[in-house]
């Protein structure tokens, strides 16, 4: 029955969700993990963040001043750009990309370290696999997906300034200032950084539960590496349209 | 502290997988400070039995008694029992992105409060123990698979637990590394006063070192005895294990003979 299979995947999620919280103590040991982490999933992100903020700026000022340009309205291009790339692509473009990245390389690695009896050492060592393999995993994701989405919205708007001001030929001040005006620290930017760490938490926590309850072998890897990018990019769009509605009703 | 004198009981024991009986009326006792060999051919339930005993899986009738008390079904008392059990895994499971003084250290980073240069010189005194301590700063990747091994031996013993299980401990190594890893067993075993449980299909390497040793086939001990008792005994389930003879009670799987015949050139 499909439908028994999902509940029960459902739950053994949800569980699993509830052992990286109660296995997450800040002893030594955690600390360590905790910055191994945030190197390896989030600094070692912030090339293919940097490029594809730089590249989404320099499209969306593109295709932004053609259709501004038929109302006349090319001054409002940063008004635009701001509130597009702090309210819904900033986050969700950076949790993609971050999922790409590091939620794959999660899931590997767990699977990995499943069929090569890491886990099973450490629950014999009377170590929680948890703890010392998956909640520091989950809260680096939770801290770094916030800072990748600042830098991918920073690089965004840094080369859609370059193209629109120095190539395009708009003010520099109209610019800054209707980027200023439209958005708001709390609605615009609090609400990205919130929405970002539950897109992070949410893509460690699926790349670690199929990663870590791989099948132990090559084949069950790579099977859970595609299953951690695309349940993790799937909840993370429907997560959005969820935390959007909620957060966006004014 | 516990006064019985063994170290492991098992009761009227039944493990089954996927609702399949594998092993059904084991009773068995290991007395403390006795080397014990767990032999039989592959697939008869070694690694199940060693499963029951480090509590990953649970009986489905019968008891399991480690260090004097059942096993525990609470996942923490469980992880805390374990602080007393080392346990060598086949797959010896170092983790890849720590050095061997890091593996080694593990366990006493996690369960004591040592400070920092006394966990260093304990790790180097397991590592000395092993014959390895010029390997300290090395990633598993770059050792040799008798030096893995060895080193997944030294962080079994790191916090010197009385009870030692090893799960197949010469497989994949050459002749010497067996040699090495078998002395190495039976040395630390001595000196140490630890009681260790092999589990094993190697039977010449390890006799030599056991106290006692049990037989299991078909899913259930065949043989429970001295090393010169299991060779003397007629037994034909034994005396086919031991011989490795293709034919006799053990049944072997009549399919991939039959493929394994089919490949071979006349």
């Amino acid at each position: 029955m499909p439908l028994i299979t999902a509940t029960r995947s459902l739950g053994r999620a949800g569980l699993f969700s509830l052992s990286v919280l109660r296995a997450s103590k800040p002893t030594g040991d955690f600390w360590r993990e905790l910055t191994r982490e945030i190197y390896k999933i989030g600094a070692r992100s912030l090339p293919i963040i940097v490029v594809g903020g730089a590249f989404v700026g320099l499209v969306l000022t593109l295709q932004g001043y053609r259709t501004l340009s038929r109302f006349g309205a090319t001054n409002s291009l940063s008004t635009l750009l701001g509130l597009s790339l702090y309210r819904e692509l900033g986050p969700v473009l950076t949790a993609l990309l971050f999922i790409g990245r590091a939620g794959s390389s999660i899931a590997a690695e767990l699977g990995l370290m499943r069929a090569t009896d890491q886990i099973t050492a450490l629950g014999l060592m009377g170590i929680d696999p948890v703890a010392k393999a998956v909640a520091p995993r989950f809260w680096a994701a939770v801290i770094c997906v916030p800072l990748l989405t600042a830098f991918f919205c920073s690089l965004a708007i840094g080369a859609s300034y370059l193209e629109a001001v120095h190539v395009i030929g708009l003010d520099a001040g109209y610019f800054w200032s209707a980027l200023k005006d439209s958005v708001d620290f709390v609605d615009d930017y609090c609400v990205a950084f919130l929405k970002s760490a539950v897109f992070g938490g949410t893509a460690a926590l699926v790349a670690a539960y199929v990663g870590y309850h791989a099948e132990p072998t090559i084949e069950g890897t790579s099977i859970a590496t595609t299953r951690a990018v695309v349940n993790a990019s799937l909840l993370v769009l429907m997560f959005n349209f969820v935390l959007s509605a909620l957060l966006f009703r004014s | 502290m516990p006064t019985d004198s063994a170290a492991v009981r098992l009761t009227d024991l039944r493990l089954e997988r996927g609702g399949r009986a594998v092993l059904d009326g084991i009773d068995l006792v290991v007395p403390r400070g006795s080397v014990t060999a767990v032999l039989g051919p592959s697939g008869s339930g070694k690694s199940t039995l060693l499963a029951a005993l480090t509590g990953e899986l649970e009986p489905a009738a019968g008891t399991v008694e480690v260090l004097g008390a059942p096993l525990p079904r609470n996942k923490r008392a469980l992880l805390e029992l374990r602080q007393g059990i080392g346990v060598l895994l086949q797959g010896n499971g170092l983790l890849t992105d720590l050095t061997v003084a890091e593996n080694v250290g593990l366990p006493l980073r996690t369960h004591t409060d040592l400070p920092e240069p006394v966990i260093r010189r304990l790790v180097e005194m397991k590592l000395h123990a092993v014959g390895l301590r010029a390997a300290a700063d090395a990633f598993p990747r770059e050792l040799s698979g008798g030096m893995a091994r060895r080193v997944a031996l030294a962080r079994a013993l790191a916090l010197d637990p009385p009870l030692m299980i090893y799960d197949e401990p010469l497989t994949g190594l050459d002749p010497i590394a067996s040699g090495v890893i078998m002395s190495l067993i039976a040395r630390l075993n001595a000196s140490l006063g630890l009681t260790s449980i092999i589990v094993t299909h190697h039977v010449h390497e390890t006799l030599p070192v056991a106290d006692r040793a049990i037989v299991i086939a078909n899913g259930r001990i065949v043989f429970s005895g001295t090393p010169a008792e299991l060779e003397a005994t007629a037994d034909p389930l034994v005396q086919q294990f031991l011989r490795g003879e293709p034919d006799g009670p053990i049944a072997f799987d009549a399919a991939t003979r039959t493929e394994v015949d089919l490949a071979e050139p006349a």
